[in-house]
């Protein structure tokens, strides 16, 4: 079973409190925006096979989002961190440079 | 290709099983081909078989990392049916059940369809509605299907309880022909079809890279060489992100882990394909007597063909409210297999932004029964560019332009 610790209330939660949100970090288009943009926004996602950055509720628990970095390949989870920011934070990439060598590829 | 029939069955008892062929050839690749297929899935295998038969393009490789039909192909639940609202799906879907009907004949071997009816319950006011609708929609588009009250349902699988302690069973969309398949037939008969027309199945070859000039594909890497063609076709299902990002471009595609499990055999209980999409669990009884189950996708992305095992646990809890009779049996086996979802659960049979290579992904939970009608879709696309009246709608435009296929609301569940 998944485990993710919930960055905002400390809970180490199973995936059953849990409810996936998607991939992370996607930049939101507005009005005004070509057709190709949406599209980008709303449907193609990256889906890699390895590191992935992704948005999770803690709905059964503190009910507030948050961000993990997670390994589609093996289920190892990276670390957990805050929904208020745009970009994964440097301790957890470094973290993963460590472990997946030439994984940004 | 020697035929299989009785007459060679009883030839061969008389001297020993000596004269079986090998079923298909594996060469080694070939420096170049007119068609390159990625995937020796059904679907694959399928575009394959149908550019020879109905387009005359042989000269083509069908690249497989793992094995034949290894991948999602023999991991579902083999279920065949056709009731889908939207006019395209039904199309596509329909075309693919009236090709299972005779397939063992085409492809001279028993894949063993059997129609033995599919339905849908009904258990809640709304699905009631939703399935009326649909058995309308069906009957325009050619499908048959029909509303039945839940003692016709009862007629027809006894083992039900129809008064079940959350969602009592209030009817059915019955789908009589629609049923199950022996799926690893359906990739091995096709497989053996395609090499009898000499094509190449080449299994353990895993693509690396896709070379393009210009816009155009030129060949692809492998781990047994680089091998050149004119166009290609990629039928990979959950892989078809990393083949996509090899290609250059992105796919409105995510790939979760959907798992299925059968239970030890028992004695025949249960002749038709009962789906509960409320409660969320579909179950038949395989010919060996197990009962085969299957459920829900995870949310997640997932590589690993393996699930979460709550999702499991509520699918078994749901079919144990439905069929009471259930609920001692053990299970044999479980696994899982990762689809490819897309943003509105259907398909995408489409021309890429490299003008040479096409795509077949998207199918989801419900690849299976769609295995001849996408492979009849594709292989038009493929030979002629452009896609035919099954294919045309499916196209990965109409993300950007917004003219989905939206079987997600229709169906209320992955289908």
């Amino acid at each position: 079973m998944l485990l993710l610790t919930c960055p905002n209330c400390g809970v180490a939660a199973e995936e059953t409190e849990l409810a996936p949100g998607g991939e992370a970090h996607l930049k939101r288009v507005g009005p005004g925006s070509e057709d190709a943009d949406f599209e980008g926004y709303l449907f193609l996602r990256k889906n890699p096979k390895g590191v992935h950055f992704e948005r999770w509720r803690h709905a059964n628990g503190c009910g507030k989002w948050f961000h993990a970095a997670r390994c589609t390949v093996t289920l190892e989870v990276f670390g957990t961190y805050s929904a208020q920011t745009t970009e994964p934070p440097k301790d957890i990439l470094l973290k993963i440079d460590d472990k997946r060598p030439g994984w940004r590829g | 290709m020697r035929r299989y029939s009785a007459f060679a069955i009883a030839r061969e008892a008389l001297r020993h099983h000596q004269g079986w062929e090998r079923a298909w050839k594996s060469p080694a690749p070939k420096e170049s081909y007119d068609v390159v297929v990625i995937g020796a899935g059904g679907h694959g295998l399928a575009t394959a078989y149908y550019l020879g038969r109905n387009h005359g393009i042989r000269n083509v490789a069908v690249i497989e990392k793992g094995w034949l039909g290894g991948g999602n192909t023999g991991r579902n639940t083999t279920i065949i049916r056709s009731n889908y609202l939207q006019d395209p799906s039904a199309a596509i879907y329909e075309k693919a059940r009236s090709l299972y009907e005779t397939l063992s004949q085409d492809l001279n071997y028993n894949i063993m369809f059997s129609p033995r009816g599919v339905m849908m319950l009904a258990q809640t006011e709304h699905e009631i509605r939703g399935y009326q609708r649909t058995a309308h929609a069906n009957a325009l588009q050619g499908v048959q299907t029909e509303f039945i009250g839940p003692q016709k349902v009862k007629e027809l699988c006894p083992i039900i309880s129809l008064d079940g302690p959350r969602y009592p069973v209030l009817g059915a969309l019955w789908q009589p022909r629609g049923g199950t398949a022996r799926h690893d037939a359906v990739a091995w008969g096709y497989a053996r079809a395609c090499s009898d027309m000499g094509m190449d199945i080449i299994q353990q070859c895993e693509v690396t890279a896709i070379r393009s000039e210009n816009g155009q594909v030129s060949g692809i890497e492998t781990t047994k060489g680089a091998i050149r063609t004119r166009k290609l076709a990629i039928v990979v299902a959950g892989h078809s992100g990393v083949l996509a990002e090899m290609a250059g471009f992105r796919l409105p595609i995510e790939s979760v882990a959907l798992q299925a499990l059968v239970s030890e055999p028992i004695k025949p209980c249960m002749d038709v394909v009962v789906m509960a999409n409320t409660v969320h669990g579909y179950m038949s009884q395989s010919d060996k007597g197990e009962m085969v189950i299957g459920g829900g996708a995870d949310g997640y992305n997932n590589y690993t063909q393996r699930g979460s095992f709550h999702h499991v646990e509520e699918t078994v809890r749901a079919l144990v409210e439905t069929f009471p009779i259930i609920s001692r049996l053990k299970m044999l086996r479980w696994w899982g297999g990762i689809v490819d979802m897309t943003g509105d659960r259907s398909p995408i049979l489409s021309k890429t932004p490299l003008g040479n290579c096409f795509i077949n992904c998207g199918w989801g939970t419900g690849g299976f029964k769609a295995i001849p009608g996408s492979g009849w879709a594709m292989a038009e696309l493929v030979a002629k560019g452009e896609p035919g009246p099954l294919a045309a709608e499916f196209g990965l435009d109409r993300f950007r332009e917004g003219r989905f296929i939206d079987e997600s609301v229709a169906a209320g569940v992955a289908h």
